[in-house]
């Protein structure tokens, strides 16, 4: 074989047998990523809170986000999903616009929050509304309790007593599972809790500025199994109250806990459709190779 | 695919000042007023001396020596302060690199016991903070002391103290803290796995700091010299203390006489032509003032040249 | 084997040597520390006898600066007991007023302009802004010393101060134009820079996700920057302070040259004239005070003053490092 042959692409039989791909079917005794099963029954309540209408994004020349469109809903967990560099990132980015934080960054399409374009929005208090918890834990190098009223202290027109903030900080502490652990010392250095607490500590930082919407970036990427557990139940817990939208690259991750999923590939949305079916039974073949492990 | 081109941005609300509290939109103002505060006010000083360096130099300054007198005609032109520059801030650095170079190679790679890395690195940080006067003074006591007579003059058995030897060893000390810290700094940006990867090939730590770390530094490192170099040029109290500011270079006898004798620099030179110094020759101050500023000029381009050529061969972070 | 000893050999010659290496560089590490250990005994030692003689009345003020440094110079060739009466209050104070309004006026422009070029100023501006404020850290105090004689003092004498103003304080001190706001001017743009790239270093290196995290909660960019990046970037600023300040404290030359050289305490009863008086700092007197080392009791007084100096640049790094400790508990690095 010549070199100069393209490289082998792993393709599916496109008619007759069926592809040779184990598809789960969520009885959780499926092969591998399925067998927690699925955490939740689905949800009754679902408002749509934000659209996104053919939204492309590209960074110089570089396109990292193709024409997608999705809807997003109070009361459901959406979960976006695919190999790395696919742009499920600069999509949840561009959803409270800290896409424009890179100068290189350019945005085609629309986004809207309740049926406004987000574009029209003052990015300060759309990103009030649509919060976001990133990746790494990055509380800031405050005490616990400044972390959780930075936000409260930010909106305040006149900067409120400590005592004011106390009821807000326990209720957006409480929200985020961490009440319990840090009730007895408060002015306790962020930075010196464990890896989930800190993450637990974030979410409940943009609990306390009261979001619609909120965004999480691999929230659990850089912790250990039970920290993901007890943030994986916390975020099911909060989709009645925001609309959450969380990118992982943990498909165990995403089929325990989302309502509706997203899978894209090289910037393009390739398939959408609510979680069981999208693990159960595909209907894109990349979508089918993805979560069998061809690629990614 | 759809979105072949780049997608043309659209207009949309940016976290413009305009939305912000009229105490924020005050403080970005502020900012940019000093900013440009900053820039007019620079740009104008170096401005203001070029014009009137250039107006008042005289090509004959620089091959004559300066020489008492009355007018701006007969006192000659600043070729000993020019040499007095370049021979204090050569012998200056002299002392100052190598030793600047052990201390921070040594707080780096060795710093061991912990504590005497703690003093040093305290000591070294107290030396940027000391008075360049207080080294001076320190440079009378030492060198008029009998022992160290033979890096100055003697005369009826009084030492003199004064000598480009003594200005240069307190100049050193000025220049020190700036060498130790910028070869640390460019020592301690090596990722460990360099070094790792120099002993794996059985490099002893010595043999990996000489071959292979330093030459990595070497941006730092001559930042260092670089800015200790500049700090150098730019003193005074020190030489009009222990290099005697005198007129003329004027050698000892004897060995080396030329480093034991005294003479003056440019800022010395510029601070006695200043309407407050002895002489009070203004234009000779600008013309002298001008050619420092060239000086320190030139220093910064070579020194921006040095380090944005050596960022380009760094470690990625 | 022949060769396996010859490789033997190589390898401890090699140890050896690096061990060499490490006792060299540690000797010359414990050679500096001694000489600065015993610059800082001499320099006290040479001042003691004037604070032994004065007491603490050494911080008094007297009723004439210069006169009394005139009877302790003389004191020396006139074989008689050489005369220690030392009152140093004008010039200590002539250091505080002159050092705290440099530093105040330094240290908030310093602050802004840092803030402006790390994260708001356009790119066109921060690449012209930052070699020329490199440029001007580097440029010798003695050419702002000569800028400030030859313009900034004339003009002051000129345009600023008034014939009233003159004639209010003409029985006490004439006022000329080389005065305290004249130091402090060049002051202020001498030491500015020097915080500026101290600063700067320390704002970029704050951590990008922490100004996200403030972004992605909807704060504005002014208010993420003051809050979480200049908040976290305490530890530099303290130090470019330190800095700064020892800068500031120890300038001679050109505090000698622009504040008009008179022993005398500006006084903040006068008013705004105050900031016109003229002053003599610690370092300016020392310089001015150095042909007359020959004098015995003269010397041990300008080493007094200089110990004065020692100890302020010492207990700066040390208050240096005691303002950093609170900050190190919640995590920001020093």
């Amino acid at each position: 074989m010549g070199f100069l042959s393209p490289p082998p692409v792993r393709t599916l039989p496109l008619t007759g047998e069926e592809p040779k791909v184990v598809v789960p079917n969520g009885n959780g005794n499926g092969n591998g990523f399925v067998s927690a099963g699925r955490k939740v029954a689905p949800s009754s309540l679902a408002i749509d809170r934000m659209a996104v209408e053919d939204l492309s994004i590209a960074y110089g020349s570089k396109v990292a986000v193709d024409s997608v469109s999705l809807p997003i809903r109070q009361g459901e967990v959406l979960a976006l999903i695919g190999p790395s560099g696919c742009g499920k990132t600069t999509l949840l980015r561009s959803l409270n616009r800290l896409t424009e934080l890179t100068k290189t960054a350019s945005l085609k399409g629309r986004i809207t929050l309740d049926g406004d374009d987000i574009a029209g929005f003052e990015p300060t208090s759309l990103r009030r509304r649509v919060t976001m918890v990133f990746q790494q834990p990055n509380p800031f190098p405050m005490s616990v309790f400044d972390n959780v009223a930075f936000v409260l202290r930010e909106q305040a027109s006149r900067r409120p007593r400590k005592r004011d903030l106390k009821g807000q900080v326990e209720s957006a502490l409480r929200r985020a599972g961490l009440w319990e652990e840090v009730k007895g010392d408060l002015a306790h250095p962020a930075l010196r809790l464990s890896g989930g607490q800190q993450q637990r500590l974030c979410i409940a930082r943009a609990l306390a500025a009261n979001p619609e919407v909120l965004l999480l970036d691999e929230p659990c990427s850089a912790l250990d199994p039970q920290s993901t557990k007890v943030i994986e139940d916390l975020i099911v817990q909060l989709r009645e109250e925001v609309a959450v939208v969380i990118v992982t690259h943990n498909l165990q991750q995403a089929h325990r806990i989302a309502d509706y999923v997203a899978f894209m590939y090289l910037g393009e949305l390739v398939e959408y459709g609510p979680a069981e079916q999208l693990f159960g039974a595909p209907r894109q073949e990349r979508t089918r190779e993805y979560i069998s492990g061809a690629f990614g | 695919m759809a979105v072949a081109q780049t997608p043309t941005a659209r207009r949309s609300a940016r976290d413009s000042s305009s939305s912000w509290r009229w105490t924020d939109r005050l403080g970005l103002a502020f900012a940019w007023f000093l900013g440009l505060l900053f820039l007019v006010v620079t740009v104008g000083i170096v401005i203001y001396l070029m014009v009137q360096g250039i107006r008042f130099v005289k090509p004959e300054y620089f091959v004559t020596s300066p020489s008492a007198g009355f007018s701006e005609s007969e006192t000659g032109g600043f070729l000993d302060p020019l040499i007095g520059t370049l021979q204090v801030t050569a012998m200056a650095m002299a002392i100052a690199f190598p030793v600047g170079l052990g201390v921070g190679v040594w707080l780096s790679e060795y710093g061991r016991p912990t504590w005497l890395a703690r003093l040093t690195e305290s000591t070294v940080e107290m030396l940027a903070g000391t008075p360049s006067i207080v080294f001076a003074l320190f440079g009378v006591l030492l060198f008029q002391s009998p022992v160290l007579a033979a890096f100055s003059q003697k005369n009826e058995g009084i030492v003199f103290g004064r000598s480009f030897f003594a200005a240069a060893a307190m100049l050193s000390l000025i220049a020190l803290p700036l060498v130790v810290a910028n070869v640390r700094e460019g020592l301690q940006a090596i990722p460990g796995h360099v070094r790792e990867a120099s002993y794996a090939v059985g490099k002893t730590k010595w043999a990996t700091t000489r071959r292979v770390l330093l030459p990595a530094a070497r941006p730092s490192v001559v930042t260092g010299a670089m800015l200790g170099v500049g700090r150098v040029v730019g003193d005074t109290a020190v030489i009009i203390l222990l290099l005697g500011a005198t007129l003329r270079i004027n050698p000892a006898e004897g060995f080396l006489g030329e480093a034991r004798g005294t003479g003056s620099t440019l800022t010395s030179f510029v601070f006695q032509n200043a309407p407050t110094g002895e002489a009070n020759q203004p234009e000779k101050a600008y013309a002298a003032a001008f050619v420092l500023l060239s000086l320190v000029l030139v220093l910064n381009v070579v020194m921006d040249f040095v380090v944005r050529r050596g960022r380009r061969l760094t470690w990625g972070s | 084997m022949a060769t396996e000893t010859h490789h033997l050999d190589a390898g401890q010659r090699a140890l050896r040597s690096d061990r060499r290496a490490e006792f060299l560089l540690g000797a010359l590490v414990v050679a500096v520390l001694l000489f600065v250990l015993f610059l800082i005994v001499f320099v006290f030692r040479e001042a003691w006898p004037s604070f032994r003689e004065n007491g603490l009345l050494w911080f008094a003020n007297p009723d004439d600066f210069d006169r009394q440094v005139e009877k302790i110079f003389m004191s020396a060739n006139l074989l008689q007991e050489p005369v220690y009466e030392f009152r140093a209050w004008p010039i200590i104070w002539s250091t505080i007023v002159i050092t705290t309004l440099a530093v105040s006026i330094s240290f908030v422009s310093a602050l802004f302009v840092s803030v402006f070029v790390v994260e708001f100023a356009p790119d066109w501006m921060r690449r012209i802004l930052e070699p020329i404020i490199r440029l001007l850290a580097s440029v010798p105090s003695v050419i702002l010393g000569l800028v400030g004689v030859l313009v900034l003092v004339p003009f002051i004498g000129n345009h600023i101060i008034s014939d009233d103003s003159r004639r209010e304080v003409s029985y006490i001190i004439s006022l000329s134009g080389y005065s305290v706001l004249a130091g402090v001017l060049i002051l202020s743009l001498m030491i500015a820079p020097l915080m500026i790239a101290v600063f700067v270093d320390g704002l970029r290196s704050v951590p990008r996700n922490w100004l996200e995290g403030a972004l992605g909660l909807g704060v504005n960019r002014w208010r993420t920057f003051w809050k979480i990046g200049v908040r976290t970037a305490r530890p530099a600023l303290i130090a470019g302070t330190v800095l700064a300040t020892a800068r500031a404290i120890g300038e001679s030359i050109m505090l000698a040259m622009v504040c008009g050289g008179v022993g005398f305490a500006p006084n903040p009863k006068d008013g705004l004239i105050f900031f016109v008086e003229p002053a003599k700092p610690i370092p300016a007197a020392i310089l001015q005070a150095s042909e007359e080392l020959t004098s015995p009791p003269m010397r041990d007084t300008i080493f007094a003053m200089a110990s004065l100096l020692l100890f302020s640049s010492l207990f700066l790094s040390f208050a240096g490092w005691v303002a950093k400790q609170p900050m190190k508990k919640y995590g920001v690095r020093a």
